[in-house]
C-alpha cells in the first residue's frame, strides 16, 4: 500500500487537513506541541488504497526535540510527501519545504489558510511558486474542505526531481527571500478588532485582568456544564441502575464479598456516597461524580486552544511558573487537574524536561485539588463555615507556590525557557471542538478507568483486612503529638491515606474544634492524590521519581500541619 | 548600535543584527521560527518581573523567555 506523509511547521492546520483526507477522528489543535505522537488513517484517493501518516509539526529536519525526531521518522516512511504551509506565513514555512525538496521525495505542496491569508491582504501567486519549486501547488482551506478534492486529483502529479541541488543553510535563506519577494505581495490592512485584542490580551497590564476574567468564565462554565450532567444525565443513569445494585447485595447476603462490592447498606438502601463498595461507591465517584466536570474541563481545555488564547495565558502565566521550575505551559496541567488529577498527570507529558515534568506532577498531587477533594473541603468544612473553607485553600496555593520555589532549587536538570507562537484568533468549529472534547474523554477513559477500579480494589482489599488500622496505630501517637488533634482524628487522617471519602465520614461525627478541623482537612488534602493519580505518575515519572515525589508530598504535608497546628490550635 | 532585545521598551521596532548564543541548532530554532538577520521586528509587551517578551515579526506574534531574548542582538530602527 502507498504511504503518504503529511510534513508542515506545528499549529498550521495540517491535522485539518489530515482529517480531511481520511475522513478519521483525529485532534486538531492550536496549541503548539499538543500532538507529539503521529497519527496514522487510511483512505482511498482516485481508486487506490492508500496509507496517510500525519507527522509530528516540525520547523526544520535537523530535530531539536522528540517530536521533530519523529516527524524525521515518520518521513522516512512516505512514498509521497504532501507539504502543508501556512499561507499567512510563506516566508518562515519555506524552509522546511527546501529541506524536504531535497529529500528527492515526490512532494505536493498545500496551500492551507488560504482565507486567513486572504484577510490579511497577503497574495501569493501559486503558479508562479509552482516555477520556482518546480512541484504541485494547492491552495486550501481545510477547515471548510474548500482545494481538497483538487489537492487529491492532483497527487498523481507529484513527481521525483532528482537534479535538485544541495543548499547550505544561508543559502536557502536567500533562496526563500528570493522567492517569496516574488510570488507574494502584502497589501497593508487596517488592524482589525481581532488583531487589537490580540495585542490586549497579551500585554501585562491589560492581559492580566483579561486572563482573570476568561478563567472565571471558565470555571463558571465547567461548573454549570458539570452540574447539568450530573443532574440531567448521570443521577438519572445511576437510578436506573439501582435495582440491579440492589438485587446484587441480596444475591450475595452478608460477608466479607459484600462489603468488598457493594460495600455498607444505610437505611436499607445503597449510598452511592457512603457504601464504598467496587460496584456503588467504586464506579459512583468517578462516573458519576468526577467524569461529568472531567468533560467540562475538556470542553473548556477545547476552546481555549482552539480560539487560540491558550499560548497567551500561558505567555501571561509564565512569569510565576518559570519561577517553580517550569513555564507557561504548565497551566494545562493545573486546570486539568482541578478537576481530576488524573488527567492533569497525563497532561504533564506536554513539558520537555524530566524537572519540569517532575514538579508538574508533584505539586498537582500536593496542592490541586480536584473536584473529589474540594467537595470533601467544603462538606467537612462548610459548616463551621466558609472562611474556614477559605484557609484550607489559600493554604493550598501557597504550598503551591512555596514547595514550587523549593523544588526549582532542589531539583536537578534543566527547564527551559518559553517559546512559542502565538497564532492569531480564531473562531472555534463546533464540531471540531465535540469532536476533540469526545476524543479526549474516551482517552481518559481507557487510561484512568482500569486504574481506578483496580486502585479502589486494592485499597478495599488493605481496608478490608485491617492493615491501614494497623499502620494508622503505629503512627498515631506521633501525629498525635505533632499535629495536637485527638487520636480517633488522627486515626482518621491515616486510614484517610488513600481514601478521603473514607476520612470525611470518620472525621465528621468526632465535633472537633474548627481550628483542629483545618489542620486535619488541609494535612488530608496535602498529602498523596488518589491511587489511579499514583499509576499515572509511574506511567509518566517511573517508579524512582513516583517514589520521590510521594517522599516530598509526605513531608511537606506534615511540615505545613505542624506549622497550621501552632498558628490555629491553642 | 547594537543592544540585546530585552534592552527595548515595548512598542519599539528594530532591526536582527545577529543571533547570540550557544550551537547552531538553538540559531536554527530561532531562525526557523522567524526570527533572523536582517528581519524587522516590533516588541509588543515586555512582561515585569524578568518575565518574557513578546515580539511581532510580519504580522505573527512570538512570545520568548527573557534568556532567550538575551541572544537576539538588535538596532533600534526610528
Amino acid at each position: 500500500m502507498k504511504r503518504i506523509v503529511l510534513m508542515g511547521n506545528p499549529n498550521i492546520g495540517k491535522s485539518v487537513v489530515f482529517s480531511r483526507l481520511t475522513g478519521a477522528e483525529v485532534i486538531t489543535s492550536n496549541y503548539p506541541g499538543t500532538t507529539v505522537d503521529f497519527t496514522r488513517g487510511r483512505a482511498r484517493l482516485q481508486g487506490e488504497q492508500v496509507e496517510i501518516i500525519d507527522a509530528p509539526g516540525t520547523y526544520s529536519l535537523q530535530p531539536t526535540n522528540r517530536a521533530e525526531e519523529v516527524a524525521l521518522e515518520v518521513l522516512g516512511w512516505g512514498e509521497l510527501v504532501i507539504n502543508v504551509v501556512d499561507a499567512t506565513n510563506l516566508e518562515r514555512n519555506l524552509f522546511l519545504t527546501m529541506e524536504l525538496l531535497e529529500k528527492k521525495k515526490p512532494l505536493i505542496m498545500v496551500l492551507n489558510m488560504w482565507d486567513e491569508a486572504d484577510r490579511s491582504g497577503i497574495a501569493i501567486d501559486v503558479k508562479r511558486l509552482e516555477e520556482h519549486l518546480r512541484v504541485p501547488v494547492v491552495a486550501t482551506v481545510a477547515l471548510t474542505g474548500e482545494g481538497i478534492a483538487e489537492l487529491v486529483s492532483r497527487l498523481g502529479e507529484a513527481q521525483p526531481l532528482l537534479e535538485r541541488e544541495t543548499l547550505s543553510e544561508e543559502k536557502k535563506w536567500v533562496e526563500i527571500g528570493r522567492i517569496t519577494r516574488d510570488v507574494q505581495k502584502v497589501t497593508h490592512k487596517h488592524p482589525t478588532l481581532w488583531s487589537s485584542l490580540s495585542e490586549a490580551t497579551i500585554k501585562p497590564f491589560t492581559g492580566t485582568p483579561i486572563a482573570l476574567m476568561v478563567i472565571f468564565a471558565t470555571f463558571w462554565t465547567v461548573r454549570l456544564i458539570g452540574e447539568g450532567l450530573i443532574a440531567y444525565l448521570f443521577e438519572p443513569l445511576f437510578e436506573l441502575y439501582r435495582p440491579l445494585a440492589m438485587k446484587i447485595s441480596a444475591e450475595l447476603g452478608p460477608g466479607m464479598l459484600h462489603d468488598l462490592l457493594i460495600g455498607r447498606i444505610i437505611d436499607g438502601n445503597i449510598d452511592y456516597v457512603q457504601s464504598m463498595g467496587l460496584l456503588t461507591t467504586g464506579i459512583y465517584v468517578p462516573l458519576g461524580m468526577v467524569l461529568p466536570y472531567i468533560v467540562g474541563f475538556y470542553l473548556a481545555l477545547a476552546l481555549l486552544e482552539d480560539s487560540g488564547y491558550l499560548p497567551r495565558l500561558a505567555t501571561l502565566s509564565d512569569n510565576l511558573f518559570h519561577r517553580l521550575g517550569m513555564h507557561g505551559h504548565a497551566i494545562v496541567p493545573l486546570f486539568l487537574g482541578l478537576g481530576c488529577n488524573v488527567p492533569g498527570a497525563l497532561s504533564t507529558r506536554n513539558l520537555e524536561t524530566r524537572k519540569q515534568r517532575f514538579i508538574a506532577a508533584t505539586l498537582l498531587g500536593l496542592a490541586v485539588p480536584c473536584t473529589a477533594k474540594s467537595a470533601m473541603i467544603f462538606g467537612v468544612l462548610g459548616s463551621y463555615g466558609q472562611g474556614y473553607v477559605f484557609l484550607v485553600f489559600a493554604a493550598l496555593a501557597m504550598v503551591y507556590v512555596a514547595a514550587g520555589l523549593v523544588l526549582n532549587k532542589a531539583v536537578r536538570g534543566e527547564s527551559p525557557e518559553i517559546f512559542l507562537e502565538i497564532p492569531p484568533y480564531r473562531r472555534p468549529g463546533v464540531m471540531v471542538i465535540l469532536k476533540k472534547t469526545w476524543m479526549r474523554v474516551r482517552w481518559f477513559l481507557a487510561e484512568a478507568i482500569p486504574f481506578l477500579f483496580l486502585g479502589v480494589l486494592l485499597v478495599n482489599v488493605l481496608y478490608t483486612v485491617g492493615f491501614m488500622e494497623w499502620i494508622a496505630r503505629i503512627f498515631s501517637p506521633f501525629m498525635e503529638w505533632w499535629l495536637a488533634i485527638p487520636g480517633e482524628a488522627v486515626v482518621a487522617l491515616l486510614v484517610g491515606f488513600f481514601r478521603k471519602d473514607l476520612a470525611v465520614g470518620m472525621l465528621l461525627p468526632l465535633g472537633l474544634e474548627a481550628g483542629q478541623m483545618v489542620v486535619a482537612t488541609t494535612v488530608l488534602s496535602l498529602y498523596f492524590p488518589c491511587v489511579a493519580t499514583f499509576a499515572v505518575m509511574v506511567k509518566e515519572l517511573g517508579v524512582m521519581d513516583t517514589l520521590r515525589s510521594a517522599a516530598v508530598m509526605a513531608m511537606t504535608a506534615l511540615m505545613v500541619g505542624g506549622a497550621m497546628r501552632w498558628a490555629l490550635i491553642r | 548600535m547594537q543592544e540585546p532585545i530585552t534592552s527595548l521598551r515595548a512598542g519599539t521596532s528594530a532591526q536582527v543584527i545577529a543571533l547570540l548564543g550557544p550551537g547552531s541548532s538553538f540559531q536554527r530554532k530561532l531562525r526557523t521560527m522567524g526570527i533572523r538577520e536582517g528581519v524587522r521586528l516590533k516588541v509588543v509587551a515586555v512582561h515585569p518581573f524578568a518575565g518574557p517578551l513578546v515580539v511581532e515579526i510580519s504580522g505573527r506574534q512570538i512570545t520568548l523567555g527573557r534568556g532567550i531574548a538575551r541572544k537576539i542582538m538588535v538596532r533600534v530602527e526610528d
